[in-house]
């Protein structure tokens, strides 16, 4: 378990590496001015350029100028954004509001997607089959931004009046439930479908037969025996999921004026921030990489067939 | 049953935990006040994150001057919807021959904290933003002063001899000498632009520690700032300008979106934004929405259709007198921008002292007269304009397009660039490929903003790349003229000269249409498209 851990976290390493590259690369990189319309109808004073040249080692080649970043990022120091705000901080004041939003959605998408898949699984076709069905299909096909921005017309103010259209400065949980429900649907989908197909099909397994010919209860056949087998693939996708959902809240956090990492990628993207887009990708990677960790090790929890050495 | 448990474990708390979020959501009230002012009221704005520093010499776009300018007295203040110029901070400006400018400054007026404003605060503080190491995003503003050379060399590389223009001399604590480098009329007005805006000793001691926390003499304060979430400001109680205002805290609340601005400012969650997202002016649907609440303005900018002089097949004047007339106007800013602008037909913005209508005179809609002078032009292929499509640019150009194919019967074509940073570097790399987009909001509100910059050889925003020797004596007659009056005129006939040219197609001028929130008993839109601090009056709750 402990050298499957360590080579784990020995992989991580190359990982790390590459996909940060890639990212301060597809940022920096890029063709193009990174001043150009920064200073309005006239172009940038020459003084000004000069010195965010300097300030970013825009005048040294992208391998370079990686290595340098890299440097400081070892160091703790996450960079600068053009307006001299420090990235380190916009990311520590902002990851705890987007961790809280991240949660909820995985709980909405869990507990929803989950009931949904677990009592359709159970049951097999039907009314309810058809309607899981659906509605699954009809969120799947849905973007994110669309149903973020129905929701937040249908039940903001113009609406029926229930929220307000944007989140406060530091968000309760409260008020992240219906983000979270726009940022969870399409996962809620996936579980729901997920969760439906692995019962299903564990519905006829021996193991199965053998509980209920052994006369266990039926809550405890389903919960323990059943349940336990099924959710491994569910595990994964929503463990992954959490990673992706960080990320994911882009769209989200953008609609609902939401100040996470989302928020923060979003305006970074949009003002031509690069340091601080590839500081936050480069925090999502690293969140990425140990969620699908964490989750490769609860295997061995839920199923203990499944060794590690 | 220890198993069942270590399963059922998170179920439960899930569930649980589902209803419990459930149970803390939603609910909101909103309270409208009745009558009268409240002088200590809040008021909240729309905003976007500052691009910059807050110090007035590196800040230039509309996030951060909306923090910036408020917190700071120039020398000069504009008032009232045609923006005239007043003594603010200045006691007197006087100057015999447009070169030799004596400012003496008001006494008594104090900086937040606490130390008077002196002469050689303003000195300093232009010092700094023209010297080139500290690389100010507004230094081109003080490249008249003499000796900005000496310590802003033209070549990049070169390190300044000194750090303090020769233009600059303090003639005791309340009163300096600027001499220019060529005779400029409408210097005493460009002051007026808060890159002039005087510094306190402790930023020269420590800039990094200011930017923390800026001190300025303004009407309002700074308190703190968080960045992507607000900036907020508190009245200033020892102002002494008469430009102060009548609520307490100011909060400018910083936007990802524009939409869930508009959103917040209709529940009355926001209180005042200055510009209406598109989805809202589509169709006219905001003149429903708010009703009341809508607020106008005249803002000093002009839209014009570039049409480079570098592309092949474009420097024919008879082309460009066919196009212009071959534009709706009335009709574009009528349907398409739904009222939010009106057709132009000169080249400066038409609440500036000096504008004149009709200006340029084919900049009416008269199908026959453009059809004939298209066909004299002898013009073969297609024509385009391009733009950045974001923002809300792209439709009203796709409907000129248009008007454009139905009266000349030539193919015409937007072409789109992703951002305004694409856009801006198309054309600062002269990479046009036909007709683009050249929008012009002034800095301060004068005549001369409109032409030097946008029509004189080499101007830092000529677009077209357009140049007339007569054009630029013109101009440089006008900026030499001591009478005010005189000058204008003078900028006129600089005006009639380039219209004759068109190197650029007036096509309309922006009204400003802005909204308040019911919680507002008034509030007015700035020349700059920044809410007039001082018109705004909170309810009573």
């Amino acid at each position: 378990m402990i050298r499957y851990v360590l080579r784990r976290l020995l992989q991580l390493i190359p990982v790390f590496f590459g996909t940060t590259f890639l990212i301060y690369v597809l940022v920096w990189a890029v063709p193009g001015d990174p001043f150009s319309g920064k200073c309005g109808q006239a172009a940038c004073p020459p003084a000004y350029i000069a010195q965010m040249t300097e300030k970013f080692n825009l005048d040294d080649n992208v391998f370079v100028q990686y290595f340098k970043y890299l440097g400081s990022l070892f160091t703790g120091d996450w960079g600068e954004t053009f307006n001299g705000t420090s990235v380190g901080e916009l990311i520590a004041t902002s990851y705890p509001i987007t961790l809280r939003l991240a949660v909820v959605a995985v709980v909405i998408e869990a507990v929803i997607g989950l009931t949904a898949g677990v009592l359709t699984g159970l049951r097999g076709k039907g009314f309810l089959d058809n309607l899981v069905l659906v509605s699954t299909t009809f969120l799947i096909s849905l973007p994110v931004f669309v149903t973020a921005i129905v929701l937040q017309l249908a039940l903001g103010s113009n609406g029926l009046g229930l929220i307000e259209a944007s989140v406060s400065d530091n968000p309760s949980v409260g008020e992240l439930i219906v983000p979270g429900i726009a940022l969870g649907s399409l996962s809620m989908a996936y579980v729901a479908r997920l969760s439906r197909t692995s019962i299903a099909e564990n519905r006829r397994a021996d193991y199965v037969r053998t509980a209920i010919a052994k006369g266990q209860p039926q809550s405890r056949v389903v919960g323990v025996h059943l349940l336990r087998n099924s959710v491994i693939p569910v595990l994964t996708f929503l463990g992954t999921d959490l990673g992706a959902l960080m990320g994911g809240a882009i769209v989200t956090e953008g609609v609902f004026n939401i100040n996470g990492l989302g928020g923060l990628i979003f305006r970074g993207i949009q003002n031509r921030e690069s340091a601080t887009v590839v500081g936050v990708v480069v925090l999502l990677v690293l969140v990425y990489l140990l969620m699908s960790l964490i989750v490769d090790l609860l295997y061995a929890v839920l199923d203990p067939r499944i060794r590690y050495d | 049953m220890r198993r069942s448990r270590r399963l059922w474990g998170p179920t439960v708390v899930m569930t649980s935990l589902a209803l419990v979020l459930a149970a803390c959501g939603g609910g909101s009230g909103s309270s409208t006040g009745s009558g009268g002012a409240d002088p200590d009221g809040t008021v909240s704005v729309y905003g976007t994150e500052p691009q910059n520093s807050l110090v007035p010499t590196n800040t230039n776009e509309l996030g951060g001057t909306k923090a910036v300018q408020p917190m700071f007295a120039t020398l000069v203040g504009f008032k009232g919807a045609d923006a005239q110029p007043f003594n603010l901070m200045a006691d007197s400006i006087t100057t015999t021959d447009s070169k030799v400018y004596d400012i003496k400054i008001k006494q008594g007026w104090k900086f937040h904290d606490g130390t008077e404003v002196k002469a050689h605060n303003f000195i300093d503080a232009w010092n700094y933003g023209a010297y080139a190491p500290n690389g100010q995003l507004n230094t081109d503003f003080f490249s008249n002063i003499q000796g900005y050379k000496d310590v802003h060399p033209a070549d990049e590389n070169a390190k300044p001899a000194t750090d303090k223009m020769s233009g600059l001399v303090a003639k005791g604590d309340y009163e300096f000498q600027v001499t220019l480098d060529a005779p400029f009329s409408v210097f005493s007005i460009k002051i007026g632009y808060t890159a002039f805006a005087p510094l306190p000793d402790s930023f020269f001691k420590d800039p990094k520690g200011y930017e923390q926390h800026p001190i300025g003499n303004g009407p309002l304060k700074f308190v703190s700032r968080t960045p992507n979430q607000d900036i907020k400001l508190t009245r200033n109680d020892d102002y002494k300008g008469e430009d102060k205002v009548k609520f307490k805290n100011l909060d400018i609340k910083i936007y990802a979106s524009q939409e869930t601005a508009y959103q917040d400012l209709l529940s009355g969650r926001l209180d005042f934004m200055e510009a209406l997202p598109p989805s809202a002016v589509a169709g006219g649907k905001y003149k429903a929405d708010l009703g009341d609440r809508l607020v106008t303005g005249h803002l000093l900018g002009i839209s014009t259709i570039a049409v480079p002089y570098y592309v092949p097949g474009y420097n024919n004047l008879e082309l460009r007198k066919a196009i212009s007339m071959a534009i709706d106007r009335a009709q574009i800013t009528k349907t398409v921008m739904n009222d939010t602008y009106v057709p132009a037909d000169g080249y400066i913005s038409q609440g500036i002292p000096g504008a004149r209508p009709g200006v340029c005179q084919f900049c009416k809609f008269d199908p026959a007269a453009a059809k004939e002078a298209f066909t004299k032009s002898g013009f073969k292929g297609k024509l385009t304009i391009a733009s950045n499509a974001d923002g809300g640019r792209k439709e009203p150009l796709v409907a000129a397009c248009n008007s454009i194919k139905n009266t000349l019967g030539v193919e015409c074509d937007f072409v789109p660039a992703t951002d305004f940073g694409q856009w801006r570097s198309i054309v600062t790399g002269k990479k046009l490929t036909g007709m683009g987009r050249s929008d012009w909001s002034a800095d301060y509100p004068s005549i001369e903003d409109f032409l030097n910059p946008i029509y004189k050889t080499g101007g830092s925003s000529n677009d077209s790349d357009y140049s007339n020797p007569a054009v630029d004596a013109a101009l440089a007659k006008a900026d030499a003229t001591a009478d005010k009056d005189a000058a204008v005129k003078l900028y006129q006939d600089a005006e009639d000269l380039i219209a004759k040219d068109l190197p650029s197609i007036p096509v309309w001028d922006e009204k400003g249409v802005a909204a308040k929130s019911k919680n507002l008993k008034s509030a007015a839109l700035d020349f700059r498209r920044m809410p007039d601090y001082q018109s705004i009056e909170v309810l009573k709750k």
